[in-house]
């Protein structure tokens, strides 16, 4: 009972990236997951959390540490862990319950017994009535289903579920939620516990007992916490509510501003080679916007913000730390507050707005004052993406390194700081003809 | 459509520069070729091909010749299948073979078909000596390198791009190697095979029928079929023969549309993955009759329950996916890169030696320039027929595709016309320069672009009927018309859907090059001036030195075309004018 089912041991994981460098996803996790618990594991976009349970399932293998499977070292897919798909990863060409099959047959179980089975499955998943459809004919959510069926027919031990709700919408997705629920409390599966990875604080609260909070820039183990509420459990429970802000704090203060008093709160400075938000300007004019506006007095919880805005963190927490590097606002303890700076920038005009954007943006992103510096110094002021582009390689992965700099340069382009050419990928001081 | 367009050019999208690979490839077929031509030098007495069938003008036999031909092309198309999936498969899954494989399939690509044929006949007659079956496997071989090449090219492709987390899901779920090439590889790559298929189909044809009745050492070798009939017609100027093959032909390319393909392309619909096409669903009355009667639907359950027992034979069942640790595998890789790459390295320095050498020894530098402008003389040409067929068919491929109910009657037919081997129509062409003595280096021209221009026409129609509705309603809205429809809105639209049709135009036409700069009729010969007849010619009088540096130079030009012009174009038009 006491024996944890995977055992994580000081892994750590990095990929290669060009030549000779390195790119460390991973840092000094340490986790164990015990026999009839939900854990979650909740964390921004990129902070490897995916990369973790692929290391857990045996997909990818760890570049150092120990992973052990019912005391057994993972090489490879245990039998016994299931993994439910994001994407569902179903095959088009076959049907419901030639999906749910396949796994069976792989197994080298007859043509009769295999039948029975995946019939039974489809059943439980509530499926029934289906079997000879072709995924293309079903919903996101009866897909889902599929998903979870083909899982769930080879009995497995443990399952593990890489964002399974991320992809439907929000009726759909509650739906299923809690039919897992259900049938996670009815025993009926024999599995005796679950992994899945969200990026939804909700989900975590709603569906876990255990909420691994992670960090990004390496991915690293930030909290472990204990969600002890009974289900099924309603967000509109206050319970539920501080569970959320809860953990809405621990996502939004950096461990060593944790003990420090408000005011001293100080910004972090960041670097050449910053991996910048993928926030949109638009959309962070919109947040601040909606603080300015009287109602909120600058002021917001940012699960409500989530909520009014309908987002979830990983399009919520961009526009925030775009706002915080540009000082026009404040995030702490799961609250954002707008500065006098941006309260300035909200009240002014389009053209002003574009001003003030401008000197923010040159005085507090390295990258976009380097860029400027560059291409004013050039004797054509004109420079090659390219430049830029080897630039950030230096300090992040191929693709990061290329939504980077398109994401400055989005900005620069609304900041009227400098142009681009699509075409050929030149960047320059000049306005277009 | 559509799909056509994607994954028949996918290969242009990926490299843009040689890399050393590419001369490498390039450096072993050259090599490949010559060590060929310079072993058939040996052969110099005139082959023994035993026993001959003589061919017969009688209608009565044509069927017997088209079925012949037929039997050929599903030969050739078996072998395709194969290579396709041991080398595409191989390409996808291994990164060494990938280095090695694309390449040298990217450069045969540009060898001249024909070439392939004299470099593989002898061989095939030391192989058989004293019987037809050698000159019949030289054929069949080069029915094989007109349809293999751009398959294993498209399944590469295909398998390569199947989504990572379905990837994810098979390891998951321990299928085995076996199991996952026939659940997930086959029918993911199942729509873009056979659209591939189809067009190395109509390559296939026009090759059979060149291929049938060759020259070789000044001896002519005619092999049974419906190339050897139109060959014996003309050398005997009979223009009824003529004609009664071209009707047999006709037959036979639309039976094997009707009762092959069209029902083939309906049952891959299921294969493709998008919920909703804007493409019409592929339909087929035969596929319809399979689906809808009983007996028929039995055959059907039977098949599959077949097919379920070989993607589950035991034997090459559980061997599941295993990660290794970094270590292990960094040791092991870094043994393996040592020998491989010493391994290419000799290879690589023995091909130039021996290329050197050769040339040195056998050829003038005088002999290369001169064929380098002969190459260029068929280059130009290539571009000036490309020039005229766009003219021509653009305008009107826009028309039809911008009218749904046109488009769905022109598509079938420039389907089949491009399927229909232009050999067959040459004689006809010739007869009517030889009565009027018309200039040969002009009028024999237009036989290249015969049979490519359809790949023009119909890409460019497929490229129309996708053109959004709304942006045409924009443009009456706004009152956009003329020229400036046509340049803001018409042209771009189209223009990557054109490019594609260019491409494999172009490659038709150098092809055809062979078979279309030197034509006769009864005792009259015609001869261009150009590459393709200058390799015609030395092959034809057992000159394999010759022949070998006409067929080097062709695949040297090709590729530096394609590398210098096309493929930028592809991309840029990729880019920049893809809608959506």
């Amino acid at each position: 009972m006491f024996e944890p089912i995977i055992d994580i041991v000081n892994i750590q994981k990095s990929f290669k990236k060009g030549d000779r460098q390195e790119l460390l996803v991973l840092d000094n996790i340490n986790l164990k997951i015990y026999e009839g618990e939900i854990v979650a594991i909740l964390g921004k976009s990129g902070s490897g959390k995916s990369t973790l349970l692929r290391i857990m399932a045996g997909l990818i293998a760890p570049s150092r540490g120990k992973l052990t499977y019912r005391k057994q070292p993972v090489a490879g897919p245990a039998h016994g862990i299931s993994m439910v798909f994001q994407t569902f990863a179903l095959l088009p060409w076959l049907t419901v319950l030639q999906n749910v099959e396949l796994g069976l047959e792989a197994l080298g179980v007859d043509r009769e017994e295999r039948r029975e089975r995946a019939l039974k499955a489809i059943d439980m998943i509530g499926l029934d009535g289906f079997e000879s459809a072709l995924p293309k004919e079903l919903s996101g959510g009866m897909r889902q289903r599929v998903g979870f069926a083909r899982a769930l027919v080879v009995n497995p031990d443990v399952l593990l579920m890489d964002e399974p709700f991320s992809a439907l919408d929000v009726l759909t997705a509650d739906n299923l939620k809690s039919d897992l629920i259900d049938l996670w409390q009815s025993k009926q599966t024999g599995i005796n516990s679950i992994v899945f990875v969200t990026h939804s604080i909700e989900e975590a609260v709603t569906i876990a007992d255990r909420v691994i909070i992670f960090n990004s820039n390496p991915g690293s183990i930030r909290a472990d916490l204990k969600i002890t509420l009974p289900f099924p459990r309603s967000d509109l429970d206050p319970r539920f509510r501080n569970q959320v802000d809860r953990v809405y704090t621990l996502m939004t203060t950096l461990p060593q501003d944790e003990r420090m008093p408000e005011d001293k709160k100080r910004y972090e400075v960041i670097d050449l080679g910053y991996r910048l938000p993928d926030a949109s300007v638009s959309e962070a004019i919109g947040l601040l916007e909606l603080l300015n506006s009287p109602e909120h007095q600058g002021k917001m919880d940012l699960p409500d913000v989530a909520e009014t805005l309908m987002l979830d963190i990983d399009d919520l927490f961009p526009l925030t730390e775009l706002l915080e590097i540009l000082r026009f606002a404040d995030v702490s303890k799961g609250d954002i507050t707008i500065t006098n700076e941006g309260r300035v920038f909200a009240d002014a005009d389009m053209l002003q707005r574009k001003k003030i954007f401008s000197v923010h943006l040159k005085k507090y992103v390295p990258l976009a004052r380097y860029i400027y510096d560059q291409l004013i110094r050039h004797p054509r002021q004109r420079a090659l993406e390219e430049n830029y582009l080897s630039l950030l390689e230096d300090y992040l992965s191929e693709s990061e390194a290329e939504r980077v700099l398109r994401t400055v340069i989005e900005w620069g382009r609304y900041a009227e700081l400098f142009s681009y050419d699509y075409n050929s990928g030149v960047l320059s001081l000049e306005s277009p003809h | 459509m559509s799909f056509l367009r994607t994954t028949f050019v996918t290969a242009y999208r990926s490299r843009l520069y040689p890399n050393y690979w590419d001369i490498i490839a390039l450096l072993f077929v050259l090599f490949v070729i010559t060590l060929f031509a310079s072993t058939a030098r040996q052969m110099v007495t005139p082959y023994q091909i035993g026993e001959t069938i003589p061919i017969s003008l009688n209608v009565a036999a044509l069927p017997f010749y088209a079925a012949r031909t037929v039997v050929r092309m599903l030969i050739a198309l078996f072998f395709s299948l194969l290579f396709t999936f041991i080398f595409g498969t191989w390409a996808a899954k291994s990164k060494r073979a990938e280095q090695f494989i694309i390449p040298v399939i990217d450069v045969l690509q540009s060898v001249p078909i024909l070439g392939f044929q004299f470099v593989a006949i002898a061989p095939f007659i030391a192989l058989f000596p004293n019987s037809l079956l050698g000159p019949e496997c030289a054929t069949i071989f080069v029915i094989f390198t007109s349809q293999a090449w751009n398959m294993a090219f498209g399944f590469y492709q295909t398998v390569r791009s199947v989504p990572l987390e379905v990837r994810e899901a098979a390891n998951m779920l321990h299928l085995s190697v076996w199991q996952r090439f026939w659940r997930i590889e086959v029918p993911f790559s199942m729509p873009g095979l056979l659209w591939n298929a189809m067009v190395s189909m109509s390559a296939g044809w026009f090759f059979v029928v060149a291929a049938e009745a060759i020259t070789v050492s000044n001896q002519q070798i005619l092999l049974p079929g419906i190339g050897s009939y139109i060959a014996v017609a003309i050398k005997a100027a009979n223009m009824h023969a003529i004609g009664y093959a071209i009707l047999t032909m006709f037959i036979v390319i639309l039976i094997y549309d009707q009762l092959l393909f069209r029902p083939l392309v309906a049952w891959a619909e299921k294969f493709k993955s998008e919920q909703l096409t804007t493409d019409k669903v592929a339909e087929s009355w035969v596929i319809d009759l399979f689906r809808r009667t009983r007996l028929m639907r039995d055959v059907g359950g039977r098949l599959s329950r077949l097919f379920d027992a070989f993607v589950n034979i035991r034997l090459l069942s559980p061997m599941g996916y295993q990660i290794a640790s970094e270590q292990e595998r960094k040791v092991k890789q870094r043994r393996l890169t040592i020998i491989w790459d010493i391994v290419i390295f000799a290879i690589s320095v023995g091909a130039f030696i021996f290329l050197t050498y050769y040339v040195a020894r056998y050829i003038s530098l005088k002999e290369v320039l001169h064929v380098f402008l002969l190459g260029l003389v068929t280059a130009s040409r290539v571009f000036i027929l490309i020039a005229i067929a766009s003219l021509i068919w653009v305008p009107v491929g826009v028309w039809i595709g911008l009218r749904p109910w046109a488009a769905q009657i022109a598509q079938p037919i420039a389907q089949i016309l491009a399927a229909f081997p232009a050999n067959l129509f040459y004689p006809v062409v010739v007869i009517f320069i030889v009565k009027y003595h018309l200039s040969p280096n002009l009028w024999l021209t237009p036989l290249m672009m015969l049979g490519a221009q359809w790949y023009i026409l119909f890409n460019v129609v497929a490229g129309a009927t996708l053109l959004p509705k709304d942006l045409l309603q924009v443009a009456d809205n706004l009152n956009v018309r003329g020229f400036l429809r046509w340049s803001k809105l018409l042209l771009p639209a189209i223009f990557p859907y054109y490019v594609t049709g260019a491409i494999t135009a172009g490659g038709g036409a150098w092809n055809a090059s062979i078979v279309a700069e030197i034509a006769s009729w009864g005792n009259d010969t015609l001869v261009a001036t150009g590459l393709g007849a200058y390799i015609t010619e030395y092959t034809n009088a057992g000159d394999f030195v010759h022949s070998a540096l006409g067929i080097g130079m062709m695949c040297l030009l090709v590729l530096a075309f394609n590398r210098l012009f096309w493929r930028p174009l592809y991309v840029y038009a990729e880019n920049r004018f893809t809608l959506g």
